[in-house]
């Protein structure tokens, strides 16, 4: 008998009867009187920063004025921002071309307020690697695409098709070390998420 | 209602003191209590050490000691915590059933049974509650740190009927002492440490007194405050309930 | 009992030896466990979360056999290449499989307690392969040699100091450095390298979906996702227990898990892993290694609810005194203690003991696992299946036969033998462990029975 069958069988013979499972839908109903502020609270908690814009080209200007290395190599994965980037993103199955990248700019498909997280998907990405090998994330998401709570980020993914996509909130950290908080373990030292009026 | 009086064995043996004001004091409040003379232990010190199965005799003395009373009432959670939870007999199951639901903690018996609102006591002294772990997270006599309730104490409730007593805020309001029966010899290293601990907090908050409603943390923590020669002193819980104005 | 090994009181009892240092371990937990109380208090909704969440691992234990294999094809259909192994020994000999299908002698791997309950990195480093551990904690204490500490927190009983000097000696950072962002900065400097040259990445996993064949992994450094997303071969190894049934349950438990754990409102990433890269292989083994056993004993079958929070140590008045190596297992604390019975009874007799029962651990718990009762149940286990040292089990059955009889319990009150002989707390000398460091109580003249016969008289 291979693994497979013996651990099947064993677990057949050792689990209990069926237990229901338990209806998760009332959490949907948990919600924040401002979703946006809730994001900016906790989203800045976190040790991220969060910009309210009307434009991209208020982001384009926020971005200018606030990194000071973008004579480095700077990544936009958003249209609209490609000509504040060094170049945009060519397609390259290896991820190790983007080693030396400064600054990622980025789209997610919404916040979760709860947690001043970003929900985002490969294909708004080019790689899988862009927001864990950048020194800095900038990310744009639409103000209409506030979720209170990770119960309603689940009810809006449903049952999307993807091959990877993640919560990202914050920028990259550890407190290994005595419990001392420090940004850009490996990761992004930053992180920015500006919520664009639209 | 008359009410049977269980003694645990090392109050017996050690705290006369805080049995007798158990029973003072509900006289006082008008219970009539009978203290069965053949009563010796709940068999939590076998159980807890992994022989609740060399129980039995505890088991039956207990039910034979305790049968026919109205409630059973005893000032230790942790004795109450045990008989609630694990008194059995297989010849008599649903005396041993009926019983186990009798049993009743001192405070708890006074705040919820008894519902007692005033009390003629007087204790004019910094008083810190240690919040023993049975008789806390085994018999909810009071809101527990880790959870997402309402707050509430019944040790508490009742010490703030004592006149001129003052309560000390601890930092750690519901750490355990570190007796834990066997395991204050056993872990005697992490044990003595845990009630170091502890009474460094009450310490530190210039608590006068150490109550509670359990009598092993409390001798626990004596035998530490009396190794640093210490002033500060432990009392349970009943003796500055008992106390006279 | 000859044990190989010091138990768990004696390894509690050299910790103990530096009390500044016991009180730093203590403090620095119980800072944590303070961040998540402030944490879950912002959520009124906490203890129904948790209920909830004990709920759907009720159901997946319970069905565990149908998720398995829902999962199984969902996965493969995603195509991922799922293995199936029965134990440890067969875990390490399938990543080492693949190590070798690939020619590589080189992997990097990110935090997953499942391979160090395999003990997977001596297994491959038998078989010539390096492992570099990618979190920053876990790669500190296989600098020092040492298994981590703490589920979450695998560092968390070492000092910035002797983490300086084992960067200074490994790394080549200044002596005496032992600023924490200079640290840190230096690792991500020297991980970055391993990163960018290993063509395999090893993974646990925070979470399966059975509906989707996904699964998720949470860290705050974006360890895991460096690894996977810039090697060629990613290999994920999960317990068997780890799976959840759909998407929407994800809501309940990453809300959970990270509260729980540190008090932040989730980990910085949450990778949901559904299908390879464009040209990678992704590779996920399912482990047994004594679950479905567990799973078997009723006592003890919800201890596989568990998410991996660490809030039981955390909380765990004996773990912040003891350290975590006192538990001389991969997991340690209060769940590390009911699930480590299960593999080997006579190795792990001692864990049960160490605690008092306080039950904060079963109250912190996200998935409701009744730790406490589980301690106490193991106990009455390991005592029948004959694990009792022989001393200890004479003086049980002498304690239980003088409290079964009024005649000889009072006899030997009275005596003071009852202190003497079956109170071992209240012999006043250097010999006994009650006195080394507390006083015993003081001999009233009379006990409560005497008083009382002489002052109620009927």
């Amino acid at each position: 008998m291979s693994s497979r069958e013996q651990i099947l069988a064993a677990v057949k013979q050792n689990q209990p009867d069926l237990l229901p499972l338990p209806n998760v839908t009332p959490f949907q109903e948990i919600t924040y009187e401002d979703a946006l502020a809730q994001y900016e609270a906790v989203l800045t908690a976190i040790g991220g920063k969060m910009y309210r814009v009307n434009s991209m080209e208020e982001v384009k200007a926020i971005i200018k004025g606030s990194y000071n290395s973008l004579e480095k190599r700077v990544l936009s994965l958003v249209p609209e921002l490609d000509d504040i980037a060094t170049a945009a993103y060519e397609i390259n199955p290896a991820a190790h071309h983007l080693a030396d990248v400064e600054l990622a700019i980025i789209s997610a498909h919404f916040a979760v307020a709860e947690n001043g997280s970003v929900w985002v998907t490969e294909e708004l990405l080019g790689h899988r690697a862009v927001p864990f090998i950048c020194q800095h994330l900038a990310t744009v998401v639409s103000a209409k695409n506030i979720e209170p709570t990770m119960h309603r980020a689940y009810t809006r993914i449903g049952a999307a098709e993807y091959g990877w996509g993640a919560f990202i909130a914050g920028p990259s950290k550890t407190a290994d070390i005595e419990q001392s908080l420090v940004l850009g373990a490996h990761g992004p030292r930053s992180m920015t998420v500006f919520v664009l009026n639209d | 209602m008359t009410v049977g009086l269980f003694i645990p064995c090392y109050v017996d043996q050690f705290y006369p003191g805080a049995a007798i004001a158990t029973l003072q004091l509900l006289e006082k409040l008008g219970v009539t209590v009978v203290y069965p003379p053949n009563q010796t232990c709940c068999g939590q010190p076998m159980a807890n050490s992994g022989f609740e199965h060399l129980t039995g005799g505890c088991n039956r003395l207990f039910i034979d000691n305790f049968s026919g009373f109205d409630y059973i009432v005893s000032p230790s959670g942790s004795c109450v915590l045990h008989i609630r939870e694990h008194l059995h007999d297989d010849k008599q199951p649903e005396l041993a059933k009926t019983i186990a639901h009798q049993v009743w903690e001192l405070t708890s018996f006074l705040t919820d049974v008894l519902k007692v609102e005033s009390l003629p006591a007087r204790f004019p002294h910094k008083v810190g509650v240690h919040q023993s772990c049975h008789g806390q997270r085994g018999l909810h006599l009071s809101s527990m740190t880790e959870l997402v309730a309402p707050n509430f104490s019944k040790p508490g409730s009742l010490l703030n009927m004592v006149k001129d007593l003052e309560l000390v805020e601890l930092d750690r309001k519901d750490e355990c002492c570190g007796f834990g029966g066997t395991f204050c010899v056993a872990e005697e290293a992490v044990s003595a440490k845990m009630g170091k601990d502890r009474v460094a907090d009450h310490l530190k908050h210039g608590a006068e007194y150490i109550t509670g409603a359990d009598m092993s943390c409390l001798m626990h923590m004596e035998g530490i405050l009396k190794r640093q020669g210490s002033k500060v002193k432990v009392l349970h819980i009943a003796e500055i309930l008992n106390s006279e104005g | 009992m000859t044990t190989e090994t010091k138990d768990h009181a004696e390894l509690a009892e050299i910790f103990n030896k530096d009390e500044d240092r016991v009180d730093w371990h203590d403090e620095t937990l119980w800072w944590i466990r303070a961040k998540r109380d402030k944490s879950v208090h912002q959520l009124p909704e906490w203890e129904a979360l948790r209920e909830a969440a004990s709920g759907i691992k009720h159901n997946v234990l319970s069905n565990l056999n149908a998720y398995l294999q829902e999962f199984e094809s969902a996965a493969k259909a995603n195509g991922i290449i799922v293995h199936w192994a029965a134990d440890a020994k067969e875990h390490n000999e399938i990543v080492h499989g693949l190590l070798a299908e690939n020619k590589v002698t080189q992997m990097v791997k990110s935090k997953s307690m499942l391979t160090e309950e395999c003990h997977l990195n001596d297994y491959l480093a038998t078989h010539g392969i390096e492992v570099i551990d990618s979190d920053l904690g876990e790669r500190i204490v296989q600098l020092a040699g040492e298994a981590p500490s703490h589920i979450v927190l695998p560092c968390i009983h070492k000092k910035k100091e002797e983490i300086g000097d084992l960067f200074h000696m490994y790394l080549g950072t200044p002596s005496n450095m032992s600023d924490p962002q200079f640290l840190t900065e230096t690792a991500r400097g020297s991980l970055r390298e391993t990163f960018l040259t290993r063509k395999v990445a090893l993974t646990g996993v925070n979470f399966a979906i059975a509906e989707t064949g996904e699964f998720v992994v949470c860290t705050n450094e974006g360890n895991a996702d460096m690894g996977a997303h810039l090697a060629d071969v990613h290999i994920a190894c999960m317990g068997i227990e780890k799976l959840i049934p759909k998407r929407e349950h994800l809501g309940v438990f990453l809300r959970l898990l990270t509260r729980s754990a540190t008090g932040q409102p989730i980990t910085t990433y949450s990778s949901h892993f559904k299908k390879p890269r464009a040209g990678q292989q992704m590779h996920l083994v399912l482990v047994d290694n004594g679950r479905s056993i567990q799973l078997g004993r009723e006592d003890f079958r919800n201890s596989l609810k568990c998410i991996r929070c660490g809030a039981c140590m955390n909380t765990c008045p004996v773990y912040r005194r003891s350290g975590g190596h006192s538990y001389h297992t991969a997991v340690a604390g209060p769940i590390g203690s009911i699930l480590a019975p299960n593999l080997d009874m006579r190795k792990y007799a001692d864990l049960p003991f160490a605690s008092t029962l306080c039950g904060s651990c079963s109250n912190v718990c996200p998935v409701k696992i009744d730790i406490h009762d589980q301690l106490y149940k193991w106990r009455q286990v390991l005592v029948k299946e004959g694990y009792a040292p022989t001393g200890k089990k004479i003086a049980m059955q002498v304690m239980a036969k003088t409290l079964a009889s009024p005649t000889l319990y009072h006899a030997a009150g009275k005596m003071g033998r009852l202190t003497i002989k079956y109170a071992p707390f209240a012999v006043s000398n250097k010999l006994n462990p009650w006195y080394k460091q507390r006083e015993m109580p003081s001999s009233p003249e009379q006990s409560f029975g005497e008083w009382y016969a002489k002052n109620r008289k009927k």
